[in-house]
């Protein structure tokens, strides 16, 4: 009996699923992708998206409730965070929309979180007490490690566009340079071919006169 | 009365199902679907998927795409590929990155419609380093206390975080590399366009030299 109770509570805990998903994608130009996520009502979550490389850095982002009612829309982003807290329980929207650009793709991060980290331990018993010191410290540490490995992770993208641009302008670089070297070369010989021409026209009159 | 493990083991397959019903994107049937995850190396990654399609009779996404296989394909840095398996509808698929840098996790349906003829639902839940691990798990086979369990956590993520950090010392070599490479690039084709500007205007000089005199202008 006792094997059913913590059985049936496990599954109650197991219900109210807790979530974090981060996926980076490529959205091509011209193009929308959108993500659902069904959550809880009262569930506190949060998105948060930032484009890494591609045109001006920028996308639109669209996050529409079950009702319909539209809870985030801006346009030409770069990054940013929101905040909220669902009011009824149902399918959530968010949609990344690259449609006002017509070449260039764009690799969007993003970072969905719902509701609070789940225990580590299912147990009845550990939340019967409460927690020593030891644990109470532990707990902390744990939070700050989520910082720091947060904080990494911004950091990561940061130099991952820095570094996808530098490696652009180093291509380019290259390309334009030799594109000039080819198109001086070619307009000197077409300058003498041109010269000659004029020359050899006006001495042809001037034997044939 | 049932042994615990039934429990237990019955337990974990409710938290999976319940668990890859979480985040969903529709895709054509025959479209690929790429997602990149940049992750230092000796990393394990743990992706969990389940597939529906779309039936035009109902209007609404039947609870299992019966037939359909999903080719999860996973490719590193190099673009090599380090996983290419044609899992069922629902699946889980695991790698552990062996070089640091940008590996590709690619989902395609093997369904043989020459056009994308219906939608597929997909939810996908991807998890790397220290949220990929599975601490009941651990709990149960090394049999150990919660604070125990806790300090095992925290080992696993500064391990991530001391991985993360050569990751970036590596990333941050590779940026400036890249960035005195262009202005070693810039400088030298700076220089060679000169040359070839003085030495295609010598050329043009003595070549016109040359014509006017043959032409007897000069």
């Amino acid at each position: 009996m006792g094997h059913l109770y913590i059985f049936v509570a496990l599954l109650a805990t197991s219900l109210s699923i807790i979530n974090a998903v981060e996926l980076t994608f490529e959205l091509p130009d011209n193009e929308k992708q959108c993500f659902f996520e069904s959550i809880e009502k009262g569930t506190k979550s949060t998105i948060e998206f930032q484009v890494i490389t591609g045109g001006h850095y920028d996308v639109d982002m669209e996050l529409t409730a079950p009702s319909g009612q539209i809870l985030y829309k801006d346009v030409k982003k770069q990054y940013d965070s929101f905040t909220w807290t669902a009011d009824l329980s149902g399918i959530f929207k968010f949609c990344f929309s690259n449609e006002f650009s017509t070449f260039s793709h764009k690799v969007v991060y993003f970072d969905l979180e719902v509701g609070d980290e789940k225990p580590l331990v299912e147990g009845m018993t550990s939340h019967d007490t409460a927690m020593t010191l030891m644990e109470t410290s532990a707990q902390n540490t744990h939070e700050d490690l989520k910082t720091v490995l947060d904080y990494q992770t911004h950091f990561r993208l940061r130099e991952s566009q820095g570094r996808g641009f530098a490696e652009d302008l180093n291509e380019r670089v290259m390309i334009w340079s030799i594109g000039e070297s080819i198109i001086i070369v070619i307009i000197c010989i077409g300058q003498i071919l041109v010269l000659r021409s004029f020359f050899t026209d006006k001495h042809k009159t001037a034997s044939a006169t | 009365m049932l042994p615990v493990n039934y429990f237990i083991s019955l337990f974990s397959l409710i938290i999976l199902i319940s668990n890859t019903s979480g985040l969903y994107f529709h895709i054509g049937e025959t479209q690929k679907k790429c997602f990149i995850e940049e992750i230092p190396d000796e990393t394990m990654v743990v992706g969990k998927y389940k597939v529906q399609a779309f039936d035009p009779s109902v209007k609404d996404y039947m609870p299992s795409a019966p037939g359909i296989g999903m080719l999860v394909e996973v490719r590193d840095p190099e673009d090599k590929i380090i996983l290419s398996r044609t899992y069922a509808a629902e699946g889980r698929f695991t790698f552990t990155s062996h070089s640091a840098g940008e590996h590709v996790v690619c989902l395609h349906s093997n369904s043989t419609a020459w056009f994308s003829a219906g939608q597929l639902r997909v939810h996908l839940d991807i998890q790397v380093g220290e949220h990929a691990v599975d601490y009941q798990q651990i709990q149960a086979k090394d049999k150990l206390s919660e604070l125990q369990l806790r300090v095992r956590q925290l080992l696993d993520q500064v391990e991530q975080i001391t991985k993360e950090q050569n990751y970036q010392r590596y990333r941050e070599e590779r940026f400036r590399q890249t960035s005195e490479s262009t202005n070693q690039r810039v400088l030298w084709w700076s220089i060679v366009q000169t040359v070839i500007l003085l030495i295609t205007g010598f050329w043009q000089m003595r070549h016109l030299k040359s014509f006017f005199e043959a032409k007897k202008l000069v």
